[in-house]
C-alpha cells in the first residue's frame, strides 16, 4: 500500500523467492525507502494464474512531489538528482540480480499507486516470463574501444630542417592525418577480433552508440557493444578479451559489467545475427 | 594494451555514472507508466542529456541490432 502522497516507482521485474524478499529487506530504494514486492502477498489477486503470483515487481513509494510531471521534467536537467536516483535505480536492480533472473525497468517508471503498477505487470505478464526464462543464468557485459589521447595526437618529430615553416606545418598535418587513420583502421580491426570472440562466447548482442559528450572523458570512445553472456562463459569470454586487447596498443579497450541485462530486456525488436544457443 | 575491468570493483569504487545513465536511459524495460512526460518533453530531456552521453537513443545505431527496449501501447 502507498502511503499518503507517494507514487509507486518500479525497478525491476522478477521471480518473488523467500530469499530474495529476505535480501531485500535489508535494502533501500529511493529516498531510504523501504523496498515491496507487487503483489504484495504471492495470491491475494483474485484467482491468480500460478505464474502471476510468482512474477512480482520490486518497488517502492516516492514523494509525489518529486516524481510528478513537471518535477520529474526539472530533475531530468539536474545531474546530481539524475546520478543519485540512477545509482540507486541500479543498486536495487544489482540486489536482485544477484539472486534471481531480472528484467531492470527503464528509470523513472512511476505509477500512481500500487493498484495501477499491478495492472501494467499482468498486462505484459507473459512477455515477462517468457523473457525471465530466457534470461535465466546470463549477465550483460559491455565492451567498449577507446582512442587514447596519446594516438591521436600529432606526434612530436622534429620537423626536417631544410624543411619552410609552411612545408613543416603540411608534414606535421599530414603526419597527424596518418596516425589517426593508423589508429581508426586499428580500432576497426579490434572491433572485428571483438565480435569473433563474442560470436564464440555470447548469445545477443547490441552495438550501442558510442558515448560522446561531457561525461565521457578526454578519450575518443569509438565502439560501445553490449552481450548477452551465459554465466559459465563469462570467465573465458573476459579473459579471450583482455588477450586480444594486448594486440592493440594505441587503443584502451575496457571491460564493463557484469550487469542485470539492460540492453537485453526485451526480446529483439529486429534479427540479431549472433548465434542462438545450441538447443 | 590496455583492459580495465569494473568485474571486480575496488571497495568503494563505482560503476561510472555515463556507462550507468547508457543503460538507465537507454536500456531496460519499457513500460509506460502513469507519470510520463509528453513526446516532446522527452525529447527535450533527451537533447539536454546528450550533452552527456550521446546513446540515450539507438535510433543511429546500425541495422540488425536489437532495440534495448519495447514500447507498450
Amino acid at each position: 500500500m502507498n502511503t499518503p502522497g507517494s507514487l509507486t516507482y518500479v525497478y525491476a521485474v522478477t521471480h518473488r523467492t523467500g530469499p530474495l524478499g529476505d535480501a531485500l529487506a535489508g535494502l533501500h530504494g529511493i529516498g531510504q525507502a523501504p523496498l515491496r514486492f507487487l503483489p504484495l502477498t504471492a495470491g491475494t489477486e483474485p484467482a491468480p494464474s500460478t505464474s502471476l503470483a510468482l512474477l512480482a515487481f520490486v518497488a517502492s513509494d516516492v514523494p509525489e512531489q518529486d516524481f510528478n510531471e513537471t518535477a520529474l521534467k526539472n530533475h531530468f536537467e539536474d545531474l546530481d538528482w539524475l546520478e543519485y536516483v540512477a545509482r540507486t535505480h541500479h543498486d536495487v536492480v544489482q540486489a536482485v540480480a544477484a539472486r534471481a533472473p531480472v528484467l531492470p525497468l527503464r528509470m523513472a517508471t512511476v505509477y500512481q499507486d500500487d493498484h495501477r503498477a499491478l495492472q501494467a505487470l499482468a498486462a505484459q505478464e507473459d512477455v515477462f516470463i517468457q523473457r525471465l526464462d530466457q534470461l535465466r543464468d546470463h549477465t550483460e557485459y559491455g565492451v567498449k574501444i577507446y582512442l587514447t589521447t596519446e594516438a591521436t595526437q600529432p606526434p612530436a618529430a622534429a620537423p626536417a630542417p631544410a624543411a619552410s615553416p609552411g612545408k613543416a606545418y603540411l608534414q606535421a598535418r599530414r603526419a597527424q592525418r596518418h596516425s589517426r587513420d593508423a589508429v581508426y583502421q586499428q580500432a576497426e580491426q579490434a572491433a572485428e577480433t571483438i565480435e569473433t570472440i563474442a560470436s564464440r562466447h555470447a548469445t545477443q548482442r547490441v552495438r550501442h552508440a558510442p558515448q560522446r559528450g561531457e561525461l565521457t572523458g578526454t578519450q575518443e570512445n569509438v565502439v560501445n557493444y553490449a552481450y548477452l553472456i551465459p554465466d559459465d562463459q563469462a570467465g573465458p569470454f573476459q579473459a579471450a578479451i583482455a588477450d586480444a586487447a594486448q594486440h592493440f596498443p594505441d587503443l584502451r579497450i575496457e571491460v564493463t559489467g557484469p550487469w542485470a541485462p539492460y540492453s537485453f530486456a526485451m526480446p529483439a525488436a529486429g534479427p540479431t545475427d549472433a548465434p542462438e544457443p545450441p538447443p | 594494451m590496455t583492459v580495465s575491468e569494473h568485474g571486480e570493483p575496488l571497495p568503494g569504487r563505482q560503476v561510472a555514472l555515463v556507462d550507468l545513465l547508457d543503460r538507465l536511459l537507454s536500456g531496460g524495460v519499457v513500460l509506460t507508466g502513469d507519470i510520463v512526460l509528453s513526446i516532446a518533453d522527452i525529447d527535450l530531456v533527451r537533447i539536454s542529456l546528450r550533452a552527456l552521453i550521446v546513446s540515450v537513443s539507438s535510433e543511429i545505431a546500425p541495422a540488425g541490432e536489437q532495440e534495448g527496449g519495447h514500447d507498450e501501447p
